[in-house]
């Protein structure tokens, strides 16, 4: 109650004053407040650039290699899950879609490997619906772990349009600003292949928003100069980053480079770390 | 059927609770218990009623399995039939299941996390919130525009931008007025285009066919201009990407800058082509 006092006087102030009012008052958001992290990436680090020429996703940025992308469930996936699969097959092009039959990880990486699949897509089953993502880069790269989040498929969107054609889409990444964010942000990237054909006028979007990232996928037409319309079709999902792996995935052995400790990074409510 | 408790006591054969099967009731009793995956068969006199610490006699079974049943035959011998049958089959199950740990451990084993259900709705929460905050369509049609303002879309789309304007201003007046005049049609031509293509919604044989229209339209002196901008544009974009990057307000050109370097490339060569 003291605080509509004193908002109303302060209208009547800005009021009284006109035009010399002094400026509005920025909206204190989370992002205004976030605390400042030491990792930001900053576009004119040299360290960061060389990083990213001499790490794992260089033969990729390099155009070295076409991604080829194999996605799998854990045992006995329920029905959603699997429909899941088969659309996320159709939003990333070159990408295939194997069943497992009780087959452990460590050994068919080594297949995968030789069978040329540059990344390797685990999606975990919980309950009948999928709650878990693995991403790992095959040749020797980064593995990393997600919880997946609010997950709707194809025909639970409101939309009337279409399927995703066979079309390379583009790739928007938003928000990926820390050193981790970067990494993970390569990653996302290394998945599609480099040459979006823009006849398809389709686009996935990673955008990342305090540590959440929500994965879309619309079809844009440019309605005139200033305008552009999107209609989202295909999949979403959210994801939240719970461990980054140096090598590919083992869970006894690997060398994390990054856990999501709840302790303490889950303390401060302006705190992101992506 | 006939309803039967469970015996709680660590000692008793069947696991059920009988007058035959209680190791409290009957003076001579035996079982076969394992402890850290060997078998040891315990066995109960009345000799021995009066000691309770010395009361279950301990022997330790072979690994190997006809062995132990051997030896339980040994032990047990003149002891009632009903014993020695549970106790053999008590045996028999218990190498059953500690051969199933043994082959259990060797396979991937499923790991369950406990849930917690105020970290669960916390992160909920905290996801809605963040939905609502990342306001995702306009994020996505700023990109797109932006994207379309740096030309990285090539030639697709022809809108009359300003840039375009000013260097067509910049050149000779009979060509001007020419392209311009020429540009009108087109441009009126685009919006027809871009009205029909929304009706039919995401077509992309519709969109083919206005390249088409447009390269027949274009006179060769406009396309040789078209090339000439493009090429200034790319180049322009290229020399972006290579000098150092400007700002935080760029920094998520290092993702864009790689991919779309050379894009502009392929749009040239098939205008050339």
């Amino acid at each position: 109650q003291e605080k509509l006092a004193l908002q109303k006087k302060r209208k009547k102030e800005r009021e009284a004053l006109g035009d010399k009012a002094p400026p509005k008052p920025v909206p204190k958001t989370i992002e205004n407040q976030r605390v400042y992290d030491e990792t930001t990436v900053d576009p004119n680090d040299e360290e960061v650039a060389f990083d990213e020429a001499t790490d794992e996703f260089a033969p990729y940025f390099n155009r070295q290699t076409v991604p080829k992308i194999l996605i799998t469930t854990s045992d006995r996936p329920r029905g959603r899950t699997v429909r899941f699969c088969e659309q996320l097959a159709t939003v990333i092009p070159n990408s295939h879609v194997y069943y497992r039959r009780g087959l452990a990880l460590k050994r068919i990486i080594p297949q995968c490997i030789a069978r040329d699949f540059t990344d390797l897509i685990v999606i975990n089953e919980d309950r009948k619906i999928p709650n878990g993502l693995v991403l790992s880069h095959l040749p020797d790269g980064p593995t990393a772990h997600f919880r997946m989040s609010s997950v709707r498929l194809r025909k639970e969107i409101k939309r009337k349009g279409k399927e995703p054609t066979e079309h390379v889409p583009e790739v928007i990444l938003n928000n990926f600003t820390t050193r981790l964010g970067h990494s993970i942000g390569r990653m996302f990237a290394a998945l599609f292949p480099h040459d979006p054909q823009f006849i398809g006028r389709q686009v996935a979007t990673f955008h990342n928003q305090r540590d959440y990232i929500f994965f879309r996928f619309h079809r844009y037409i440019f309605k005139s100069e200033k305008k552009v319309g999107i209609q989202e079709l295909g999949p979403r999902f959210t994801l939240k980053l719970r461990s980054l792996q140096k090598g590919t995935f083992d869970s006894k052995f690997g060398e994390y480079e990054w856990i999501h400790k709840r302790r303490e990074m889950d303390t401060s409510r302006r705190k992101f770390h992506l | 059927t006939k309803t039967q408790n469970f015996c709680r006591n660590e000692y008793n054969l069947t696991g059920l609770c009988n007058r035959s099967s209680c190791p409290l009731a009957n003076s001579q009793y035996a079982t076969v218990r394992e402890e850290r995956g060997r078998c040891y068969l315990y066995m109960k006199v009345i000799e021995r009623a009066a000691f309770p610490r010395r009361l279950w006699e301990r022997v330790l079974l072979s690994k190997n399995y006809e062995k132990a049943l051997e030896e339980i035959d040994e032990n047990l011998i003149y002891w009632p039939r009903f014993l020695r049958h549970k106790c053999k089959q008590r045996f028999t199950k218990i190498t059953q299941y500690l051969i199933r740990i043994r082959k259990l451990t060797l396979k991937r084993q499923r790991k369950l996390v406990p849930l917690r259900r105020k970290i669960e709705r916390r992160e909920n929460r905290r996801e809605e919130k963040a939905l609502i905050a990342a306001q995702l369509d306009n994020a996505i049609e700023k990109e797109l525009l932006e994207r379309l303002k740096q030309d990285t879309y090539g030639d697709i789309y022809n809108f009359p931008i300003h840039a375009f304007d000013k260097a067509l201003q910049q050149q000779e007046a009979e060509s001007e007025s020419e392209s311009e005049a020429e540009r009108e049609e087109e441009d009126d031509d685009d919006d027809e285009d871009v009205d029909k293509r929304e009706f039919v919604e995401a077509e992309d044989s519709e969109l083919s066919d206005f390249e088409d229209m447009d390269k027949l339209e274009t006179s060769s002196e406009e396309e040789q201009e078209q090339e000439e901008e493009a090429e200034k544009k790319a180049s322009h974009s290229r020399s972006k990407g290579k000098t150092p990057l400007k700002g935080p307000a760029r920094r998520k050109r290092p993702y864009i800058e790689i991919e779309y370097e050379e894009e502009t490339e392929p749009s040239t060569k098939t205008k050339a082509a």
